[in-house]
Parts: C-alpha cells; sequence; structure tokens
C-alpha cells in the first residue's frame, strides 16, 4: 500500500484564541465607560480646552518646549560623548574627571541643580575673565549672564550629559576589541580610531536609549517652570492661575505633550531602522506595511512577507 | 651588513602573574616565510602581537628591521615611544587576524582604502587605483562595493590581507589566519598568501596550517609554554621532531 502524496498546500483550522476575545470584550466596555464619563462630565470643559488649544500663549510655549528639549539634548549628546571618550580615556586624570563629573550630576536632583544655576548669583555675583589669581580683563553681572533660558539650559544639559556619557559608554564598550586592534595595527591613532571606526559601530547601540532620552527630556522641561522659563507647563500654570481652569488646561498641556511624544517615537522607529543596518538585512516594518500585513492577515490568507526583506540574509553568496 | 627584518632576544611577556613570553629568541630574514606553530595558550600569538607593539614586552629587546619596537635608545637609556610614533611604526607592518575584524559600516573597497587616505594622507584617486589592483589581486574585484557581512569567511580574509597589503608593509603578521573558517575555505586563503610569499613579502604566520608550512616556509619554530621548543626547516622540524614536546604536538594534529 502507498501513502498518498500530500502535494497541495494545508488547508488547517486555525487555533481559536477565545481568551483574546473574552480580553477583548472587557476592554471595550472599559474604554466604552471611559469615553462616555469623558464627553458627559461637565467638569472636563471640553470647551475651554478646545479654545485653549492654540491660544497664542499655549503655542509660544509649545515651541519654547521644543526649543529647548533640542538644544539641551545636543549639549547633553555632546558633552556625553566626550565625557564616555575621556572615562575610557588611558589617562587617569581625565578619566577620573569623567567620572566625578557623572558621579555629581548623576548624584543630584535636576531640579535642584536647576534651581541651583537659577540662583548662581548668590553665590557668585560677577564672573570675570582674565589670568587666574591675576588681573581680570571683563567681568559680567551673573544675573545678567543667567537668565531664565540659560539656568534651564545649564541645569537640563548638564544633568542629561551624565546620563548620555553613560550611554555612550555602553555603546563605546559594545564595540568588538579587535575593531581597535585591527585599526592600530594600520597605524590609525586613537582619535582615528575613535571617530572613524568605534562611534559610527556604537552609535547602533548608543540611537535607541537616546530616543528614550529625548522624549523623557521633552517632558523634563517642563520642570524648568521653576526657574519662570516660559515653555509649555510655565504657561499653562500662568493661564490656570488667572482662570482657574485648571483641568482643562493640564488636559491641553498633556494633548501637546502627548502629540510632540508620538512625533519623536516615530522619528525613533526610522533611526533605529537606520541604523540597524550592520546587523542584519531584516528591516521591522514601518507602522503602513503593518497595516498592509494585518489586512491581508483579515482575508485568512498566509500574508507573503515582502520578499526582498528575507533574501540575501546571508548575501547568498557561499 | 643584512640586518634581519625581525630579531627577538629574551622577550619576556606577562600578564598580571601569568607569565606568556619566557625568553623569545629568534631571527626572521628578509624576504622569508615565518611559521609559528604549537599548542594553544603557548604565547605564539601573544608574540606576534608584541611586535607590533600591540603588546609591550617586558625584558629582552625586540626589533624590526634594526629598530626597537615601542621604544627609543639613547645612549644606555631606554625610551617609550608616544602613542603616535608607535603607531607610524605599526604603518609598515601588516596584521592579519584570526577573526578578520574588518570595519563592517565599510565596504570592501572603504576598509581597504581608510587607512592609506587617513593615516598616509594618500590623494584618494591614488589610494582607489591601488585598492582596486590589490582587490584584484585576491581575486574580489566584483565585490569591492559589498559590505563585509555580505562576504563568506574566506572572502573577508582575503579582503583582510588586502586591506593590510594597502599600507605597502614591509612585514606581514598572520595571526592563524584561517582557523576560523570553513575546511572548504582555507584554500582560497592560503592560494593568496602562498602568491605573496612568491612575491617576496616576508612573512610571520602563526598556523595549524601544517601543509601550508612545510610547503611555502622557509622556517619554522615550535613554541609551548612561551618558550621555542624547536627551530628549523618545517621538512625537517615536522618530519623529524627531536623534542618529545614537538612529537607529541605533532601526533595530535598531523
Amino acid at each position: 500500500m502507498t501513502q498518498p502524496l500530500h502535494t497541495e498546500s494545508i488547508k488547517a483550522i486555525p487555533v481559536r484564541h477565545r481568551g483574546r476575545w473574552v480580553a477583548t470584550a472587557v476592554i471595550f466596555v472599559l474604554v466604552a465607560m471611559f469615553i462616555n464619563m469623558a464627553v458627559t462630565n461637565p467638569n472636563f470643559e471640553w470647551d475651554v480646552i478646545a479654545a485653549n488649544l492654540f491660544n497664542n500663549m499655549i503655542l509660544r510655549g509649545v515651541w519654547a518646549t521644543i526649543w529647548i528639549t533640542v538644544v539641551a539634548m545636543i549639549v547633553g549628546i555632546i558633552l556625553g560623548v566626550v565625557l564616555a571618550v575621556m572615562r575610557l580615556s588611558p589617562n587617569p586624570l581625565l578619566s577620573n574627571v569623567a567620572y566625578g563629573y557623572i558621579w555629581f550630576f548623576r548624584g543630584t536632583p535636576v531640579l535642584v541643580q536647576l534651581i541651583f544655576w537659577f540662583n548662581l548669583a548668590v553665590l557668585v555675583p560677577n564672573i570675570s575673565l582674565g589670568i587666574p589669581f591675576g588681573p581680570t580683563f571683563v567681568s559680567w553681572d551673573t544675573n545678567s549672564v543667567i537668565t531664565p533660558f540659560v539656568a534651564a539650559l545649564l541645569g537640563l544639559a548638564l544633568n542629561e550629559a551624565a546620563y548620555m556619557a553613560e550611554i555612550s559608554r555602553a555603546g563605546i564598550q559594545s564595540v568588538d576589541e579587535g575593531q581597535v586592534e585591527a585599526s592600530s595595527a594600520l597605524g590609525m591613532s586613537r582619535a582615528q580610531t575613535m571617530r572613524r571606526i568605534v562611534l559610527p559601530q556604537a552609535m547602533r547601540v548608543i540611537i535607541p536609549p537616546t530616543g528614550n532620552e529625548v522624549i523623557s527630556m521633552l517632558k523634563t522641561t517642563s520642570l524648568v517652570s521653576v526657574v519662570a522659563m516660559p515653555e509649555l507647563f510655565y504657561n499653562t500654570q500662568q493661564i490656570y492661575a488667572r482662570t482657574y481652569q485648571t483641568i482643562p488646561l493640564l488636559i491641553v498641556a498633556s494633548i501637546w505633550y502627548l502629540i510632540l511624544t508620538s512625533v519623536l517615537t516615530t522619528g525613533q522607529f526610522y533611526i533605529e531602522r537606520h541604523y540597524g543596518r550592520g546587523s542584519s538585512n531584516e528591516k521591522p516594518p514601518t507602522f503602513l506595511q503593518r497595516l498592509r500585513l494585518n489586512i491581508f492577515r483579515f482575508h485568512s490568507q498566509p500574508p507573503t512577507p515582502p520578499s526582498s526583506t528575507l533574501l540575501d540574509a546571508h548575501g547568498g553568496v557561499r | 651588513m643584512n640586518i634581519p627584518m625581525v630579531k627577538s632576544e629574551g622577550v619576556h611577556k606577562s600578564f598580571g602573574s601569568l607569565e606568556v613570553l619566557k625568553g623569545i629568541d629568534l631571527e626572521v630574514q628578509r624576504g622569508e616565510v615565518f611559521c609559528i606553530v604549537g599548542p594553544s595558550g603557548s604565547g605564539k600569538s601573544t608574540f606576534l602581537r608584541c611586535i607590533n607593539h600591540l603588546e609591550k614586552i617586558d625584558r629582552g629587546r625586540l626589533s624590526v628591521d634594526g629598530e626597537l619596537v615601542g621604544y627609543r635608545q639613547h645612549g644606555d637609556k631606554l625610551y617609550e615611544l608616544k602613542d603616535r610614533d608607535a603607531a607610524k611604526k605599526r604603518r609598515e607592518i601588516g596584521m592579519v587576524f584570526q577573526r578578520f575584524n574588518l570595519f563592517p559600516h565599510m565596504t570592501v573597497l572603504q576598509n581597504v582604502m581608510e587607512a592609506p587616505v587617513r593615516v598616509r594622507k594618500e590623494p584618494v584617486a591614488q589610494v582607489r587605483e591601488r585598492a582596486m589592483r590589490l582587490l584584484d589581486r585576491v581575486g574580489l574585484v566584483g565585490k569591492a562595493d559589498a559590505y563585509p557581512r555580505q562576504l563568506s569567511g574566506g572572502q573577508q580574509q582575503r579582503v583582510a590581507i588586502a586591506r593590510a597589503l594597502a599600507m605597502e608593509p614591509k612585514l606581514m603578521l598572520f595571526d592563524e589566519p584561517t582557523s576560523a573558517l570553513d575546511p572548504e575555505l582555507v584554500g582560497e586563503v592560503l592560494d593568496v598568501m602562498r602568491q605573496l610569499a612568491v612575491d617576496g613579502m616576508t612573512m610571520i604566520v602563526v598556523t595549524h596550517e601544517m601543509g601550508f608550512a612545510r610547503e611555502v616556509g622557509d622556517n619554522l619554530v615550535f613554541m609551548d609554554d612561551g618558550m621555542v621548543v624547536e627551530t628549523g626547516r618545517p621538512r625537517d622540524v615536522l618530519n623529524n621532531p627531536s623534542h618529545e614536546r614537538t612529537k607529541a604536538f605533532l601526533s595530535k594534529v598531523l
């Protein structure tokens, strides 16, 4: 007796996920309840939210929040990478200075640092340029130098640099030692090796947590309101201090924070996708690709993966 | 006067309390293929790394082309070389690693061109031409724009050889260049090395490929436990080892 040959493609009955349907129903009810509450509860004051969402003061605050996030992150990243390289330097002075910096700025709350910078004038009334212990050439009043913006920037960026230093250090250390050996064997200097060989490879490890830091920074900027820097949260407070519409205005601020973090999250996804080049040819699907794939799945057809992403995982050379 | 390419006198090296090299004496002549064999942990690779100062030696004298490695002698005092000067000397010594160590974020061509352009500051067009010639020599012109991960191990190692040759070294160090390769890929790398030997390159090769050592090598040392146990013509050492330790090792690998 011969076995029948199964040449046609398999049509099996898929596993039923009953638990999923129950969970979906429960969540659906909860969401419906929440929406009902949000719509019918007059204390939300949706009209106030709508009226204030594009309020001039709020928009200026959004702009200031974006601005301080960008500047603080750029300064923080550059300083952080420098600190990480110092920390890993064979020069004990450099490495200890970096260690001390990270110890101090990670060890004190950023809120305290912000207020400290803002009140620097109490400690140091004048800032001067000159020869140490010798004559001074120029001198400024500290209060005129440390504006709320400068205080905010110093507080956020210097603190961020400490965290970025640790992230960068992890990235640098993740690069295979053989890479450094190969570049030294070719006669490259330490600086060249770092810039041309190690850092570009460290990026893959550094980028994802840095995206996280940017999102975290965006929200940390709200602390800057304590030094009277007119960013989103400060301006929101200004309005509700006048109108007593605390809840609706906090929702306005939250909506803006959510919009900004959503934009950042999307950007992070694409940057990570770009830097994933080194590891494999397979890239995670973008949102649109995933949507298309899911629609296919609803048609109960096994989705054919986009062939270009699976081909050549090993170059097809062997 | 004929100065040897590499001269090692009583070279010692310790990692902490572990003594890895216990007095290495040997000479490598110009144009010679010098093979180093021995069990793992015998100090072969460490010695190779001392030659281009990837490791510092603790005792003895090691010189390349008549110049001390890593130090400068003035009167009877030794001065450590600055990083920059040590790097300058490494440019003249090519090194090929067991695990290739190609730069994964650069194409094959960029890998080969990186050091001549960045370190020797040669004009890009000139380097590109030489790089393509070298890739042709190792049979990989067609892969110039590929990334290392798209190549097989044997191809990667041939790129690594081209990369080292791009600096026009006077001495090539090979640290078990075929040990990480699938057996069927070993041959293509050895072919490139054989051709290099024919062209007169001075080569020091740490290897487990006894066939290659016998056929291409001019001299061979057997190292064990941080010491040179036996040295001579490859054929003599491999066929008629005079030491027990050499015999024991060869009986396991041949």
